[in-house]
């Protein structure tokens, strides 16, 4: 496979966090890179460095040291501008705690990222796709009749759908998603992966971090993350 | 438009913004009261020093007065900018009430009372001759008899120490005011010349300025009979004239006219026998000329103003701390619309958004409940009164009538203002503090 298949690609990625007086080296050396459609587990213990990497790979973080380029233009380069509409409008995050507004409902929390990336005019312009899309999402996800609910109303599985739906909204490139069956019971957990799959299926690309190898398995590609380095790459 | 929507649901649906809510409120509640009270109060209490003064006044602080004052008046009379003109005799004398021991230190004005009338508000504050101003010096039991009008406290204390509180009729009593004239160089006339220095007048009316030391000191004598009290010598002497502009001349203009008709009569008499006397001589608008009266109540006003700074200070103090509070519940979102790719500015917006709607509120839940109670405070004033005995002000010392409650709209605008740059102020550290958190760093699990 040549370098140019790849969408995403980290290279020497190097980060460290200071914890008291002691500098803690969480990425030493990682390089990776995801391919158009992919369906990527990056797999680790606890501490490992694998929710970092992904806060990198989704310019949530940058990395001390190493380059992140996507689509061969190096995120580092990026203005903050470009970076904000980066996570806008090309990566979807999902997060293991799901991460929605309380204060909005499930069909708002939906369509959030439509709205942030537009001005008041020109949300009032495209506000009705929004919330057809949007609309369109919780039915494809199952959570048609929970539009008007509000996240604290769901269960856990329900508002990971619900976070899932958040991310495809504006209809990124990669799809992130950080331990997203970590918080649920494993019923919940294989309908969240059974959406992912099919969603990947569908030719969206996802990059996916758990601690749990059987999870990793309904992935097409497995990176084992050890010590903050790139140990093992299984592909099915 | 996340900017308005979750603004909007922060102030409705979080509790802790309620705090933020009601600090604003009280604070905006306590100004708007203060101010418009105090206000009204100042501009009341200039309003009565600008009736009692006229709008401008030709005058000295010398006893003696100046001379040539007749050419003086007519040229002001053929001002065309010259509504009305009252000269005026001042000088100190003692007040006798006939039956009573001792005396009062009283202050004595001579006046013509329909130019008076004309030039200075002095008919309103008459009791009985408010419609008929020539009459104020006939006392209503013989019109022959010399009258005297007094000042209202300055009757109420002498009725008090006769053993009778404040007047019920027109009463038949006898003044004797003794005066000590003076002569053109300020020294006393001589006794055996043709000085007068004692008369008796006959109690003719009340006069209410408003103004404490004037009701409390203040006789006022007919012009001539003043005059033969005051000063002694072959030539006619005033202490000040008073002056009304048109309405369409403004004070610093009219003054400044005066000023200079002032300089040219100065000029023209410049070789008179009393020239001299015109050298102490000064021009003023009624503000300057009542200085010392207003000067410490415009004070009172300003350490009020700063006061009121003080609690601006405050009320950012208390939105920065709810702000905080509120921003720091709220770092999720933070990490999460930062997630969804909202920029640092984006988050300060929504924040000041927040502020913006605290701030306004607050301060028109303040206003609105401000201008209720200053709607109603003479009513409940009346009632604390009936009820409790409490008054605001004690009214036997102060001369106040209802409490001033007029709401200008200048104020409101300010107020509002004020609190909502408060608001945006209290909120812009925490919304920049919050803004520049790294999105990563609030969304790592080990920080929920």
């Amino acid at each position: 496979m040549s370098k140019d298949d790849f969408i995403l690609a980290a290279e020497e990625l190097h980060k460290s966090y200071r914890m008291g007086s002691t500098q803690v080296k969480v990425l030493k050396g990682v390089d990776l890179a995801i391919k158009k459609g992919e369906f990527v587990a990056i797999v680790g213990a606890s501490g490992s460095g694998k929710s970092t990497l992904l806060h990198i790979l989704g310019a949530l973080d940058r990395p001390n040291k190493g380059v992140v380029t996507f689509e061969k233009r190096d995120l580092s380069r990026f203005s903050s501008g470009e970076l904000n509409k980066f996570r806008n409008k090309t990566i979807g995050f999902v997060f293991q705690f799901y991460h929605l507004l309380d204060e909005l409902s499930v069909l708002e929390n939906v369509y959030l990222p439509a709205m942030t990336g537009r001005s008041v005019i020109g949300w009032f312009a495209c506000r009705k796709w929004a919330k057809n899309r949007a609309r369109e999402l919780l039915a494809q996800l199952g959570l048609a009749e929970r539009a008007r609910h509000k996240p604290y109303q769901l269960s856990g599985g329900e508002r990971q759908r619900v976070a899932i739906g958040r991310a495809l909204m504006n209809e990124p490139t990669l799809l992130l998603a950080d331990e997203p069956t970590g918080n649920l019971d494993s019923a919940a957990g294989n309908g969240i992966l059974e959406v992912l799959e099919r969603l990947n299926r569908a030719g969206q690309t996802v990059v996916m971090v758990t601690h749990d190898e059987r999870i990793a398995q309904r992935a097409g590609r497995i990176v084992t993350l050890v010590d903050g380095r790139i140990e093992h790459r299984h592909t099915k | 438009m996340y900017k308005i929507i979750l603004p909007t649901r922060y102030l409705v649906k979080r509790r802790i913004t309620y705090f933020a809510v009601i600090a604003v409120c009280l604070c905006v509640f306590i100004v708007l009261v203060v101010m418009t009270v105090m206000a009204g109060l100042v501009d009341e209490f200039k309003q009565k020093n600008h009736q009692f003064a006229g709008d401008c006044v030709v005058g000295t602080k010398s006893l003696v007065g100046f001379a040539y004052y007749e050419d003086l008046l007519e040229m002001l009379e053929r001002a065309d900018f010259i509504e009305g003109v009252s000269p005026v005799i001042k000088g100190y004398a003692l007040l006798r009430q006939r039956g009573l021991e001792g005396n009062a230190r009283v202050e004595i004005m001579g006046i013509d009372p329909i130019r008076h009338g004309r030039t200075t508000g002095f008919g309103e504050t008459l009791d009985d001759h408010r419609d008929d101003v020539s009459r104020v010096f006939e006392p209503a039991y013989d019109p022959n008899l010399p009258g005297c009008v007094l000042g209202a406290d300055l009757k109420l204390d002498l009725d008090t120490r006769r053993g009778y509180t404040y007047r019920t009729g027109p009463d038949q009593i006898a003044y004797s005011i003794i005066c000590l004239p003076l002569t053109a160089k300020g020294a006393l006339a001589q006794a055996g010349t043709d000085m007068v220095e004692t008369k008796t007048f006959y109690y003719s009316d009340n006069s209410r300025t408003g103004l404490p030391r004037v009701d409390g000191s203040l006789v006022y004598l007919p012009f001539e009979q003043a005059q033969q009290l005051c000063t002694a010598g072959s030539v006619k002497r005033v202490n000040a004239i008073h002056i009304k502009f048109k309405p369409q001349v403004g004070l610093e203009e009219g003054c400044a006219k005066v000023a200079s008709l002032w300089e040219s009569f100065k000029q023209k008499q410049s070789g008179g026998e009393q020239a001299y006397l015109l050298e102490t001589v000064t021009v003023q608008s009624w503000k300057g000329y009542r200085r010392e009266s207003i000067a410490p109540m415009e004070q009172e006003q300003t350490v009020m103003s700063v006061m009121f700074g003080f609690v601006a200070i405050t009320t950012v103090f208390i939105v920065m701390v709810v702000f905080y509070m509120i921003i720091s519940h709220k770092s999720k979102d933070i990490g999460i619309l930062k997630s969804v790719g909202v920029s640092n500015f984006g988050i300060i917006e929504l924040f000041s958004g927040f502020a913006f709607l605290v701030g306004l509120t607050g301060s028109s839940l303040g206003l609105l409940s401000g201008w209720v109670f200053l709607v109603e405070i003479n009513r409940i004033e009346k009632w604390l009164f009936e009820r409790f005995g409490f008054q605001l002000w004690d009214r036997t010392i102060y001369a106040i009538g209802d409490i001033p409650n007029r709401v200008e709209l200048k104020v409101v605008v300010a107020i509002l203002l004020s609190a909502i740059v408060a608001c945006l102020v209290g909120a812009l550290v925490p919304s920049w503090q919050a803004a520049r958190q790294r999105p990563a760093a609030i969304l790592q699990v080990n920080q929920l």
